[in-house]
């Protein structure tokens, strides 16, 4: 079956449907992973938008439900240049075209994402539909026959009417609060893993164990595998609760987690997160909790171009001028402009670009990143992160 | 970090001539470096013994030093030029292995020289297989249960104990020289002699055999301030057992999850960190199929080939960012070549499949074992770019030059169900088109892959192609069909022939569905920023992100040389890279196509444009179609670019330079017979031939001895001489195994002097750069053969001969650009043998021993200029009968010697016969230059390697007809020390001439023999000038085999041995004198 990708700026691309039929309009971005296709599809920062996989060739290794971010992919679309049909690896349990149907999500195919990547590229960001009605358009009369029938795979918008009412339902969507449709609904507590592979945890990481309170805002679940492998105890609370609520447990530290969506749609979460600020416990916080933070403290983000996914991002921690090779997942960023160095400064910035990917809060044990510690996909250069942050709490119950 | 300002004059150590393991990557590699280092405003002292490289010219380095790359010579260099840095990290395993030397003599520390980019106990660290393996265990990086041995029974008692097989790797030696696996203590015994013999400490390593894991490799950089980066991981298709120069390898890896992709990633990282690194690496992984299990297997904290392919397959230059860091950078200081907006501190990301497939040289040794194992045989490899492994698999093999153009190529067709089961289990080079049959023959993918341990993934890809193949070949052609077929790179020829269609057919039919090749950019980022690099892959039915400038430039095709092959060497890469950068000077824009990841001429940064794309009628023919160029150079690429002449023409594109039909000219008997005899001039007798008869008729004619051949070839591939009946039979048997368009030569051989000249010509006038002389008489290949420039033993009527006949040739064939002509010379007779109306093997030694811009002078002439215009004073009216006047047009001689000698790489070949003949089979080159001929010859033979004496023993073995002239070089031999053992007729004869040669029996004969001799290993040299014509005896060749495999040095040519007793008399490692090549 045919599958259409319909772009805000009016282009359409032709490929073969994969996955669910049903139909999606949603906000396009793109990642450059070459691995980790089911840590991307599980990546619960991925609502409401459809991802492209700017490598090639998506699949080869099949489905390994170990690997999975979280129960079930919360993006809306998928985009591949060619998904395998088959799978190879010795823990693969099922195919990705499987899976997608599974989860009912659409999929498009043998389009090209290269060139579909430097649209987004170039014209940033856009919301796009996925359909497999070709309906809802019309080629334009082609005087020139450069539109071969049935044979083009593209079509620029001067070569293509595109129902108006399909237009304006994808020009009008947002991503909107796409935080609650993937929080948890009710707080679930992880015991501290005793034991690992590589034999039991060693008595010194014991004692350090510490009690952490995780906002869960669409939380990857290798945030959670991380905090288990350092000892710890990890109380996931959904996006909603109270600060109130999670400080009278009394953690060693709060975790504010990654998630989907504009920090500035959060709304009465941002209020939640001044408390937590105030109360003077240890945060740290990861991408869409690092934009939180840095609102509830006076602080501005706005939208990029067209953001940082995926598994290569260079940055820079500020403190020892060390870079390190990130995995990175956001369209917002935080404005440096608009930081009050009273309150936060810069810790680690994009080598690339410049822009900020992490503060450290002045006076507080607060520090906060853009980029992903927690990795999968992508590399663990700065799952160190995670023993600073034990450290800190360490530090704090020592003073 | 910025640039640590204590460095200002830095000796770059090249990596010497070309052998199998260490081939054209390192002149790329270098060449970068140091372009890299002059950027830095650094003055650059380079020295490298290989005459064909780019970085050996001067304006690459200051100072240009081409030495044998030995301890005394680097030594006498440094006291010389008093450079404050060593670079290295970039002349793979030779330079790294001299620096190592230097400083563990303390020769640097007392010389106040540093080693910039990696220290010493760094190297150590990573090289020394103990050490290597403590430091593994320290950080917990898993290793294969191993053990260095110095012993035969160390190894037998280790293997005993973690079992069969093992795995057996001799310490400091490159491309795994006399390495192995070995099943029982049999093999176990012969490979670990051997091995401990070839390492430069008498140390292997036997490990617990891994045969069978994916074999993972990463690309690592790690600069001065500890920030580490992966530039590439790569996946052999090969599983762990085949060496990785050897392997099918694909970028990325294909069959990794991203815990297996980050855990080799992390562990690669964990590793550069401890062994303190600066600069690039490589880490070689096997990672069981079956579990997270991982062992490393190599680090090499050097640039390498993997890392010249990473750099190709990436954009991302690896050896330029190591020379700055170097010099002190850090990523995070150090561009982005390609995005320019970037920093080299980032990971490139894919959007692209790339598939390398090695060149292996059993064409050129027809005797030798296909068998592929951890020792390299490849001598050069193809690279593909494509949206899909189909794709890039099917460009890759037809970028191969081995007639082969798809799985279809090798015919496996004859083999039964249970034949072929059998089969599957070799490992060699055709194990791939083998599977493929396998599974048109129906065995599941499933047993294929049991049976060759090759991931199924890959079975599968294979799968595809041979369905395609089957869908052709059963159903009516539809545009689906077609559109599929090129999307994996079908070239249309073979879709019309598996359709049963006309090529035309398939072209309109493609074409009017608007399937068309479109060209995308290799970016390093997967398009995430712009880059304006333009560097390009074809896929089908995409986007074209081709820009077509409306710049005022003339657009100039160049097309490359393809793999690196005996024959068919990095000279040409020299000449495509020089022709390049004269167009260039020229004011044209210059297109470059090639599919070499070795080679400077697919760097990104040398032509205008490059794309990375097989060198077939059809593939660039899409390029010609989006490009248009005024013209194509083809002269510069070798056989190559030569044999796209005719399409080129096809497609309209003119040929600049010499025309098509001259060049045809030369090669056709007829036409070519026609034009001599029009400038007077003779050849050697001889007739064209299609059958062993004819041939038969013809030598009968000519009389015994004749040499044979097909036209059309390069490097003397099939040419051999006969001697009698038999010897044609046999070897137009072996010429005609390859289906012959054109036909076999039968000409007298005439035993005379070898002259080589390669001249330029711009259609009137002709410039003749030098005369270069063989050292051997003709009958050796002359890529084969010593040559020594000036020629200094023949007449000045002779050299007056060879000027004119030059000349008269150049202008008959209306050449414009470069000729190359071999003559044979007896007394003041001249023959022509050969014309090449193209560039040649010897212009990069021609260029550079007499200082002129050989191939700038030809681009001009191809470009419309006179060299009237350009060097008057050479074309000036002269009175030729004046004898004090130069011979016009011959460049005046220069007041020194330059000798290049050919280099082999047959001790890395199991079974292939190394006696020399007319067919190449030498892979690299080397000079010495001095003033004095004696001198120049000692540092050839130095820098080839050939260091003598160690024992003072050798064997003579000689043809009857030439007994007469060893008895000189044996009674030299003698009153140099040497004791010398010989089979009975040699020692008659000597015995007879007074010198005390020792009798020994052949190998037939009872112990002791000269097997034992040779397994004694108290022989330095082995002389054995077998008969001509096929040898019937396997005496010789065993003989030679067992020499070359136990590292004992052998000549098979009388010449060559009296060469070498002159330079050994002439010894004298202590006061070389070192020239400095860039003031030429």
């Amino acid at each position: 079956m045919k599958s259409y990708l319909i772009l805000e700026n009016g282009m359409i691309f032709k490929g073969e449907h994969y996955g669910s039929d049903k139909e999606v309009v949603s906000e396009l971005v793109f990642n450059t992973s070459m691995t980790g296709y089911l840590e991307v599809l599980t990546d619960p920062s991925y609502a409401g938008q459809a991802v492209c996989m700017t490598y090639p060739l998506i699949g080869n290794y099949g489905i390994c439900y170990e690997d999975e971010e979280s129960v079930k992919p919360a993006l809306d679309g998928f985009i591949a240049r060619e998904i395998s049909k088959t799978a190879s690896n010795f823990r693969s349990e099922g195919l990705l075209t499987d899976y997608l149907l599974q989860h009912d999500i659409p999929a498009i195919c043998g389009i090209d994402t290269r060139m579909l990547t430097r649209i987004l590229r170039d014209s940033g960001t856009m919301n796009c539909m996925m359909t497999t009605d070709d309906s809802v358009f019309k080629i334009v009369e082609d005087p020139d026959q450069n539109i071969i029938k049935d044979e083009w795979d593209h079509l620029s918008p001067d070569n293509v009417i595109i129902d108006d009412n399909v237009m304006k339902k994808i020009k009008e969507y947002t991503t909107g609060n796409v935080v609650d449709r993937v929080t948890c609904d009710h707080v679930i507590t992880y015991n501290p893993v005793l034991s690992s592979s590589e034999g039991d945890i060693k008595e010194d990481q014991k004692k350090c164990a510490k009690k952490i309170a995780l906002m869960d805002f669409g939380s990857k679940k290798n945030i959670i595998r991380s905090l288990l492998s350092y000892c710890c105890e990890v109380m996931v609370y959904p996006a909603r609760t109270k600060a109130e609520d999670i400080l009278k447990e009394n953690p060693d530290g709060i975790m504010l987690s990654n998630g989907p969506g504009d920090p500035k749609a959060c709304g009465s979460i941002i209020d939640e997160i001044k408390k937590i600020y105030d109360s003077d416990i240890p945060v740290f916080a990861i991408c869409l909790g690092h934009q939180l933070m840095a609102l509830a403290t006076g602080a501005t983000t706005k939208k990029m171009k067209y953001g940082h996914r995926g598994g290569n991002h260079p940055v820079k921690d500020l403190r020892t001028g060390r870079v390190y090779i990130s995995s990175q997942n956001h369209g917002y960023m935080v404005d440096m402009d608009s930081l009050d160095e009273k309150i936060a400064v810069p810790a680690f910035i994009n080598v690339n670009d410049n822009t900020n990917e992490g503060l450290e809060y002045t006076g507080k044990k607060i520090f906060t990143v853009q980029f992903h510690p927690e990795a999968c996909p992508g590399p663990h250069d700065s799952e160190f992160l995670f023993k600073r942050f034990l450290e800190m709490m360490e530090e704090d119950k020592n003073a | 970090m910025p640039k640590n300002k204590s460095i200002k004059k830095v000796l770059v150590i090249g990596s010497g001539p070309i052998i199998i393991g260490q081939a054209a990557e390192f002149d790329y590699a270098g060449t970068q470096a140091c372009r890299s280092l002059k950027e830095e405003g650094m003055e650059v002292v380079l020295i490298n013994s290989n005459p064909a490289t780019i970085m050996t010219d001067k304006n690459i380095a200051d100072k240009v030093y081409i030495e044998p790359l030995t301890v005394k010579a680097v030594e006498q260099l440094i006291k010389k030029e008093k450079p404050d840095s060593i670079l290295p990290t970039l002349g793979g395993q030779a330079g790294l292995n001299l620096a190592m030397e230097l400083e563990e003599r303390g020769f640097l520390k007392e010389n106040g020289v540093k080693l910039i980019g990696t220290t010493a106990l760094t190297i150590k660290k990573a090289e020394d297989r103990q050490e290597f393996k403590d430091t593994m265990e320290k950080i917990g990086e898993p290793v294969a249960a191993s053990t260095v041995v110095k012993t035969v029974e160390e190894g037998i008692a280790f293997s005993g104990k973690i079992g069969y097989p093992v795995v057996l790797r001799p310490a400091y030696t490159l491309g795994g020289s006399g390495g192995g696996i070995a099943y029982n203590e049999e093999q176990l015994i012969s490979i670990l002699e051997n091995g401990l013999r070839l390492s430069r400490v008498g140390e292997v390593l036997v490990e617990r055999c891994i045969a069978g894991w994916k074999e993972i490799e990463y690309e690592v950089m790690r600069d001065n301030a500890g920030n580490c980066i992966t530039v590439c991981n790569m996946e052999n298709i090969d599983p762990v057992g085949v060496h990785t120069g050897d392997s099918i390898v694909v970028a990325p890896s294909q069959t990794l999850g991203d815990k297996e992709y980050q855990m080799l990633r992390s562990s690669a990282l964990n590793i550069i960190t401890e062994l303190g690194i600066t600069g690039g690496c490589n880490v070689q992984y096997a990672l069981n199929p079956d579990s997270f299990e991982y062992c490393v297997i190599e680090v090499n904290p050097r640039v390498s080939r993997s890392s010249a392919l990473a750099s190709k397959a990436t954009g991302y230059p690896i050896a330029k960012v190591a020379a700055k860091i170097a010099l002190g950078y850090n990523l995070d200081e150090i561009k982005n070549a390609i995005t320019g907006k970037t920093y080299a501190c980032f990971e490139p990301m894919l959007d692209y499949v790339v598939v390398k497939i090695p060149r292996l040289p059993f064409d050129k040794f027809i005797s030798a074992r296909r068998t592929l194992t951890t020792q390299m045989k490849a001598t050069g490899e193809v690279m593909s770019i494509c949206n899909n492994f189909e794709g890039a698999l099917m460009k890759a093999i037809r970028s191969l030059e081995q007639h082969v153009d798809s799985l279809m190529s090798y015919d496996f067709s004859e083999l039964s169900r249970k034949e072929m089961l059998a089969e599957l289990e070799t490992v060699d080079d055709m194990r791939i088109w083998r599977a493929a049959q396998a599974l048109r023959m129906g065995i599941t993918r499933d047993e294929v892959q049991k049976i060759t341990r090759i991931d199924r993934w890959f079975i599968d890809k294979l799968y595809n192609i041979t369905e395609m193949e089957y869908r052709l070949k059963t159903a009516e052609l539809d545009i689906p069909m077609l559109r599929e077929a090129k999307r994996i790179e079908f070239p249309d020829y073979m879709i019309a022939s598996l359709n049963g269609k006309t090529l035309q057919y398939v072209k309109d039919m493609r074409l009017s569905a608007g399937i068309t090749a479109s060209y995308k950019i290799v970016d390093t980022c997967a398009a995430e920023f712009e880059a304006e690099t333009p560097y390009y892959y074809s896929v089908y039915g995409d986007e074209n992100e081709v820009i077509t400038t409306d710049s005022d430039k003339k657009k100039i095709l160049v097309l490359g040389s393809g793999p690196i092959r005996i024959g068919q060497g990095i000279e040409f890469d020299f000449c495509s890279v020089h022709c390049t950068w004269a167009l260039k000077n020229e004011g044209y824009e210059t297109i470059i196509i090639n599919n070499n990841p070795e080679t400077v001429s697919t760097d990104f940064d040398i032509a205008d444009r490059l794309y990375f794309e097989p060198l077939t009628p059809e593939d660039v023919e899409n390029i010609v179609n989006i490009e248009h160029p005024v013209g194509a150079v083809v002269q510069f690429g070798g056989q190559t670019a030569i044999k796209l002449t005719r399409s080129l023409i096809d497609m309209g594109v003119p040929i600049l330079g010499t025309s098509a039909e001259n060049v045809d000219a030369a090669e056709d008997r007829e036409l070519f017979d026609g034009i001599l005899e029009k400038c007077g001039i003779q050849r050697p007798k001889g007739h064209t031939v299609f059958t062993v008869e004819e041939a038969i008729d013809a030598a009968h004619e000519l009389g015994y001895p004749v040499l044979v051949r097909p036209s059309y070839v390069l490097g003397g591939q099939g040419m051999q001489i006969a001697v009698n009946d038999e010897d044609i039979e046999q070897y137009i048997g072996i010429i005609n195994r390859i289906v012959q368009e054109h036909p076999i030569l039968v000409d007298k051989y005439l035993e005379g002097k070898e002259i080589e000249v390669d001249a330029v010509c711009d259609g009137e006038d002709v410039l003749i750069p030098g005369i270069m002389e063989h050292i051997e008489r003709a009958g050796i290949h002359s890529g084969d053969s010593i040559s020594v420039y000036p020629a200094r033993t023949i007449s000045d009527t002779a050299r007056k001969k060879l000027a004119d006949y030059t000349k008269k040739l150049a202008a008959a064939l209306h050449v414009v650009g470069m000729i190359n002509i071999q003559f044979i010379v007896c007394d003041d007779d001249v023959y022509v043998i050969e014309v090449n109306p193209r560039s040649s093997r010897t212009v990069p030694y021609i260029s550079k021993v007499t200082g002129l811009p050989v191939i700038p002078l030809a681009v001009k002439c191809i470009t419309g200029h006179k060299l009237k215009d350009i060097m008057p004073e050479m074309f000036a009216e002269k009175d030729n009968n004046d004898p004090e006047n130069d011979i016009p047009g011959l460049w005046p001689e220069r007041d020194y010697f330059a000798i290049k000698i050919p280099v082999f790489s047959f001790e890395k070949i199991r079974g292939a016969d190394i006696s020399l003949g007319p067919e190449m089979k030498s892979t690299g080159e080397c000079l010495g230059i001095s003033k004095s001929f004696n001198e120049a010859l000692y540092k050839a033979f130095l820098g080839a390697g050939i260091n003598l004496p160690k024992h003072k023993n050798m064997i003579m073995t000689v043809r009857d007809e030439e007994k007469e002239e060893a008895v000189d070089i044996a009674r030299r031999f003698e009153k140099l020390g040497y004791k010398i053992y010989a089979t009975l007729g040699t020692a008659k004869v000597l015995n007879a001439a007074g010198i005390n040669a020792v009798r020994t029996n052949k190998i037939e004969q009872d112990s002791p023999n000269l097997m034992d001799l040779i397994l004694g290993h108290k022989i330095d040299l082995v002389i054995d000038i077998p008969p001509q014509g096929a040898e019937h005896s396997r005496d010789g060749f065993l003989i030679r085999r067992n020499a070359i495999e136990t590292g004992v040095n052998v000549i098979t040519a009388i010449d060559t041995a009296r060469a070498l007793v002159t330079s050994l008399e002439n010894r004298n490692d202590d006061k070389l004198s070192l020239i400095n090549i860039a003031k030429l």
